[in-house]
């Protein structure tokens, strides 16, 4: 079970994701969007929307960088494991509890505002809920981290990360012994990424490529020639 | 110089008389469908209001076109890239749906299904965003038609500015005038420069401003970064819409559809020549009353030999250019200077014109004015303030609007003269500035405005970028996967299932 869950299922979440996310990009790019419902109601969504987007865009660049980095280039630096994991538990407890309270004001709204109710779709409760979820679990490994702050069990995940990454077949094995809260963590996190091509989080990727590719427009203005070039 | 063209608009307010029609084609050729049922690509506003939506021109709470920095650049008003990219996750300046409204429908069923009652049954009104019962109808697409509410309300029109407003609450001495509107297909788009996924474009042949529907994300910067508010979010697909200056009839050389069905016969289209390397430069001038001017300095002659040549350079077609030279707008925005930019104070160069209307003489019987054949009223005694059209049109500057009313008075007088005293006054066109035969074009062309006359619309030479073999046997125009109506798999990744209603 440990195998697949953490040997075997990252795999497949990873394909998916990519596979996906490919197929309704080139398949189905009129509905790839944010699924915006700001026009419908304002009420909670100013306050709700930017916590929970800038707490859970922290979270996952943390992550990103903070389990795909090879232990080996903190410990070049001379960056020690222990600050690395205070810097993971706080920065991330704080981003992670903003997240938290961003994502319950739009849960709350998403399901009592009649408008917002009547206009979404399964998926966007669903999905919203998940992450909810997701963001307490990795709120309660916080406690478990700070219990034990040698950065030995982060490590261990790292090395996880990195052993996915590096097709390692032992991966899974490296954190058969975590406390389970970690490992719900991880499975949940799996199923998000299996998720993802087929909800509204598509738009993650567009937001970031928007974010590099607005600032590098030259100018403001966009003008399509005949021959389809721009110019 | 860079020449480009652009097909634009003038619409001749003195002739509106607020039907609709224009509004009511529109909407039924291309916005009755889910989630814009509360837009107007066209929609027919009465003036003084505030408009749709509320309070539309008031840039301060919308943030709407361009500023000027203190170095002489140009911004979106709600801020530069990074601003614009800070506010992603929610758009501070974007109305509600409250502020167009909350579109509905009737509880028609009811009149035919309700039990035997002892009062007669009703169609109650019920959201249709939501699905629910609205008790009152507070708001609805033209909820000041004709001056309807308070004057209170009506007067915080912000062309109000510098105008003592409060006479105008009086019945003696209100006014009102019909304001159509339309996206203006500026040569300065604020929504294209508020799009961070860069889905909006202008079209370089004929100025169409577009919506990419497969490239636009729903950021919603471009709702709020449009000044005229003529771009709308469509709550159910989650991307922005706006008016397309129906390009499939244009390219094939017909008329819009506001312009075609038109009952005034107030609209025109025709070509505009412009120098493309000098938009900025104009829409960045210092003074705002200087934007209409400049405006009107990069347009090109069609007439010059130079931008002819500089124009076949450019790849603008033979047809064009001839088509140019007879266009409509050309001759009421430049030759007779009647037609103005709408708000040129936004910076962003609008491509579609008004002739300022003319109005009742106040106390016309007093001042002796009723039976003078020939005698040109003082256009300050019209009852439509001239600060108020001014404000409109040109930043506030008055004269360039006196110069038009007084030209459209003088056109009067005129043709009165020739049709019912069988003289022609030439002295009255002299007065104004013009001759006698611009007079009678200026006739021709604004008062019997000829179908021909109105729309001089050379068709789009497609022949020239694509084989049209390859379009054989094609789907024409869609809105999903090649032809497929982009419902087939679109239940696979989040879209909502399309049900369409059981035969009976």
């Amino acid at each position: 079970m440990n195998q697949f869950l953490f040997g075997t299922l990252p795999y497949i979440a990873l394909t998916v994701l990519i596979l996906g996310s490919i197929a309704r990009y080139e398949r189905d790019p009129a509905t790839w969007k944010s699924s915006s419902s700001q026009l419908l109601r304002r009420r909670m969504l100013m306050w709700g929307s930017v916590l929970f987007h800038v707490g859970v865009l922290v979270v996952f660049f943390g992550h990103l960088f903070g389990l795909l980095i090879p232990v080996e280039f903190w410990d070049a630096l001379g960056v020690r494991h222990e600050w690395k994991q205070a810097l993971a538990a706080i920065g991330g407890g704080i981003a992670g509890a903003m997240a938290l309270i961003g994502a319950l004001l739009l849960i709350v709204r998403r399901l009592s505002d009649p408008r917002v109710a009547a206009s979404s779709s399964f998926a966007d409760t669903a999905i919203i809920i998940i992450l909810a979820i997701q963001l307490v679990l990795g709120l309660a490994t916080v406690p478990v981290s700070l219990a034990n702050m040698d950065g030995h069990e982060m490590v261990k995940l790292m090395n996880w990360a990195n052993g996915i990454f590096t097709f390692d077949g032992a991966a899974a094995s490296y954190i058969a012994d975590v406390p389970l809260i970690f490992k719900a963590h991880i499975v949940l996190g799996l199923i998000i990424f299996i998720l993802f091509p087929f909800t509204r989080l598509v738009h993650l990727v567009s937001g970031l490529a928007a974010f590099v590719r607005y600032l590098l427009r030259p100018g403001f203005q966009i003008v399509r020639s005949r021959k389809g070039k721009r110019a | 110089m860079k020449v480009r063209a652009q097909i634009g608009m003038v619409l001749n307010l003195d002739k509106c008389i607020g039907c609709h029609t224009c509004s009511v084609t529109c909407k039924n050729v291309w916005t009755s469908r889910d989630g814009v049922e509360y837009a107007w690509f066209n929609n027919v506003e009465t003036k003084p209001g505030i408009g749709y939506p509320k309070d539309w021109e008031n840039q301060k709470r919308w943030k709407g076109g361009w500023q000027r920095t203190a170095s002489g650049k140009l911004v979106p008003k709600q801020g530069a890239k990074w601003r614009i990219l800070a506010n992603i996750f929610a758009n501070p300046s974007l109305p509600e749906i409250d502020d167009y409204y909350e579109p509905f429908t009737f509880d028609y069923d009811h009149l035919k299904s309700a039990p035997e009652m002892e009062a007669f049954p009703t169609a109650r009104p019920r959201s249709l965003v939501s699905g629910e019962r609205i008790e009152k109808i507070e708001w609805g697409p033209n909820w000041e038609e004709i001056l309807g509410g308070e004057f209170a309300k009506r007067s915080k029109d912000y062309n109000f500015e510098g105008v003592q407003k409060e006479i105008y609450g009086e019945y003696e001495n209100t006014f009102m005038m019909y304001l159509p509107r339309l996206c203006e297909h500026c040569l300065n788009p604020a929504c294209v420069a508020s799009c961070p996924s860069g889905a909006i474009y202008k079209r370089e042949e004929d100025g169409v401003v577009l919506i990419d529907q497969e490239k636009c994300r729903g950021w919603r910067m471009c709702v709020s970064g449009c000044p005229y508010k003529k771009i709308y979010y469509n709550w159910e697909s989650g991307k922005s819409e706006k008016c397309t200056f129906c390009y499939p009839r244009i390219e094939s050389g017909m008329p819009t559809v506001c312009s075609e069905t038109c009952v005034g016969r107030i609209r025109y289209l025709g070509v505009m020549l412009y120098d493309a390397d000098r938009i900025a430069e104009a829409a960045s001038v210092a003074g705002e009353t200087d934007l209409y001017d400049a405006q009107l300095g990069i347009f090109l002659d069609p007439n010059d030999p130079a931008v002819i040549e500089a124009a076949r350079a450019e790849g603008v077609p033979e047809d064009w250019i001839e088509a140019a030279r007879h266009s409509p707008v050309w001759k009421m925005a430049m030759e007779w200077k009647v037609a103005f930019p709408l708000h040129p104070e936004y910076r962003t160069l609008p491509m579609v014109w008004y002739i300022p209307p003319l109005s009742p003489i106040k106390n016309a019987a007093e001042a002796g004015m009723l039976g003078h054949d020939t005698e040109m009223p003082d256009v300050k005694n019209l009852r439509i303030p001239v600060r108020y059209l001014a404000n409109m049109l040109t930043a506030g500057d008055e004269a360039p609007v006196v110069t038009a009313l007084e030209r459209m008075l003088a056109m009067r007088a005129y043709m009165r003269g020739v049709k019912v005293n069988g003289e022609a006054d030439a002295s009255i066109a002299e007065k104004v500035g013009l001759d006698a035969l611009t007079i009678e074009e200026m006739y021709h062309v604004m008062a019997i405005a000829n179908y021909e006359d109105r729309f001089v619309i050379p068709t789009t030479h497609r022949e020239q970028v694509e084989d049209a073999y390859d379009l054989r046997g094609g789907c024409g125009f869609t809105d999903g996967n090649q032809c497929s109506a982009g419902s087939s798999g679109g239940k696979l990744f989040g879209s909502r299932k399309i049900v369409l209603p059981a035969a009976e």
